[in-house]
């Protein structure tokens, strides 16, 4: 193994080099341009590298010696944080304007933590792991508590980080313990160590899944969420919802399959109650919110409920639904996110889902696209939604885990209620405020991305098969 | 020679105490740091000691990470802690409920 291999990894190497010369720009030019100027190159260096991972000039292989991988698998998870970064970038571009918050570190912090995600899915020891899980999350706890001046900002950011904190502690005892029992921190061959029946493994294995739940907020490790996603800036809330959760989803997934294998039957129980729970809770406690910050938060953790059905059958065709699922939910779910900070009221951002009340009469527009947006989220055909969460219960009925799929179903129809409670609210309640004009950049993404949501039907096999191609890299 | 049964049974002791020290605490937020902190050295016990008993140099590298990476976090936290005390003037584990529900 040549330790000296680094070309598969060039993209993360150019992203760290970006935001270190741009955190040098950003300190020794301070003027009201400068957050313009880095906010450019950031995301022009990002589409950059998007174009280098798409046009397939990134070589794939092992480098550093064995401790990072970069597959089919990989390279299509990047691609979705790459392609949501950008967005969020572009966004937050004019809502930190909005609410007078334009500082440069917030891209530094966001490069930092794409650099995170990044070396996270194409992890492939357990040190690479645990060190690309802590450079993500550190930028994130960060960003949480940007809002210095604000009570609510900093308090989301300080549980966050206790929380996260703690889940790394009890994520990384376990990875000691699989070290020790295993006697190897690379994933092959933990894998071929792992044949005998050991009860130290079994609490390594438990131990480093709460930790992974903690990242993708399944139930009972799902409180910090819905403060935390309040509390911050909308942007970072959108950026939460869906860049770390593919990561760590991505992350689970190799973990899961390539490194414990032989221990699927003891993994998958654990995963079905995450599963289990994750939907029933995130379908429930979303029934009572007012907030739509909050709202969103519960129904991000159903979603990932729904995700984790994939991966439990450990088969080629769970992997690809759930590598399906987390595409669609990245476009929905920044749709939607976008869609929010749109909506203003007298330069006041939207909080509440009673501040959208008679949407419909004002803004037709933007009330037909959120309802499109809230009805796949739910998952009512034709729109993507459906489509993903159709692939995952395939999955689940065709690992005759017929009890999961019905939790699913059910928690399904009870999400619809709230989804459509918000409809009711836009399209049949009196409202005397007024919403300002929405600037055409915001408009473009949001046209954008609502039209991949309502047109997937007619061509869902691009999709599919790009999803087939990268997880099929796991499973040679 | 001391069988590693003792320093796994340590490292559990402290990875326990620590959790509860974040949990039971109602006091204050930098007695929960120091409990992170706290379950972060078990955890190093656990890879020294498994490290030696393997006679492999891997584990004690990756405590070594593992102690820088406790460095940066407990740098973040303490800079997250001083932000939040400037807004509310506590830091009162029972004083963080603005958000709830």
């Amino acid at each position: 193994m040549n330790i000296l291999i680094f070309t598969p990894v060039l993209p993360e190497i150019a992203i760290t080099i970006v935001s270190m010369f741009l955190l040098i720009i950003g300190v020794f030019k301070k003027n009201e341009k400068t957050y313009t100027t880095i906010s450019n190159l950031a995301i022009l260096s990002l589409l950059v590298v998007l174009f280098l991972i798409f046009s397939g000039s990134v070589p794939k292989g092992v480098s550093f010696g064995g401790s990072l991988i970069t597959d089919s698998f990989s390279l299509y998870l990047k691609t979705l944080i790459l392609i949501s970064s950008i967005i969020i970038l572009v966004v937050s571009n004019i809502y930190l304007r909005n609410i007078n918050l334009l500082k440069f570190e917030y891209i530094i912090l966001i490069l930092l933590s794409v650099v995170g995600m990044m070396i996270m899915v194409s992890s492939n020891d357990l040190i690479s792991l645990y060190l690309s899980i802590e450079l993500q999350s550190l930028p994130l706890y960060v960003l949480a508590s940007i809002r210095n001046k604000s009570s609510k900002s900093t308090e989301s950011g300080l549980k966050y980080f206790v929380l996260g904190a703690l889940s790394s502690c009890i994520l990384l005892y376990g990875l000691s313990l699989i070290y020790g029992y295993t006697g190897s921190i690379y994933y092959n061959e933990i894998a071929s160590n792992l044949s005998e029946y050991d009860v130290g493994i079994l609490i390594g294995v438990a131990f480093t899944l709460a930790g992974f739940a903690f990242k993708i907020s399944a139930v009972p490790f799902h409180m910090w969420t819905p403060d935390v996603y309040e509390g911050s800036p909308t942007t970072v809330t959108a950026f939460f919802a869906v860049a770390p959760k593919i990561a760590a989803l991505g992350l689970i997934v190799r973990v899961l399959i390539t490194a414990m294998p032989t221990l699927m039957e003891d993994w998958q129980s654990i995963l079905i109650l995450l599963s289990i729970f994750s939907m029933l809770l995130g379908a429930f406690s979303a029934i009572g919110q007012r907030n739509l910050k909050r709202l969103l938060a519960y129904s991000s953790i159903s979603h990932m409920g729904f995700a984790l059905m994939g991966v439990i059958n450990g088969s080629f065709d769970g992997v690809r639904s759930l590598s399906l699922y987390m595409l669609i939910y990245l476009v929905m779910s920044l749709a939607l996110f976008i869609s929010i900070i749109a909506l203003k009221t007298n330069d006041e951002h939207i909080e509440n889902i009673e501040d959208i009340s008679g949407l419909a009469k004002i803004n037709p527009v933007m009330a037909l696209i959120i309802s499109i947006l809230l009805f796949s989220l739910a998952g009512i055909p034709p729109l993507a939604g459906f489509f993903a969460k159709f692939y995952v219960l395939y999955a689940a009925i065709d690992a005759k885990l017929y009890y999961l799929a019905i939790f699913g179903v059910l928690s399904s129809v009870i999400s619809a209620f709230y989804y459509l409670r918000i409809i009711k609210v836009m399209y049949f309640e009196e409202s005397a405020i007024s919403f300002d004009p929405i600037s055409k950049r915001l408009k473009t993404i949001i046209y954008l991305l609502t039209a991949i949501t309502l047109l997937f039907f007619l061509r869902p096999s691009i999709f599919i098969n790009f999803a087939g191609t990268a997880s099929a890299s796991l499973f040679i | 020679m001391i069988a590693i049964n003792n320093y796994l049974a340590l490292a559990s002791i402290l990875f326990v105490i620590g959790i509860f020290g974040v949990f039971l605490n109602k006091k204050n937020i930098i007695i929960i740091l120091m409990s992170i902190e706290l379950m972060l050295l078990a955890v190093n016990i656990n890879l020294v000691a498994f490290s030696t008993y393997l006679n492999d140099i891997t584990g004690q590298i990756f405590s070594l990470l593992v102690l820088t990476v406790a460095a940066a976090e407990a740098a973040i936290g303490l800079a997250i802690l001083v932000i939040y005390f400037r807004n509310k003037g506590t830091i009162a584990v029972e004083d963080i409920t603005e958000m709830k529900g």
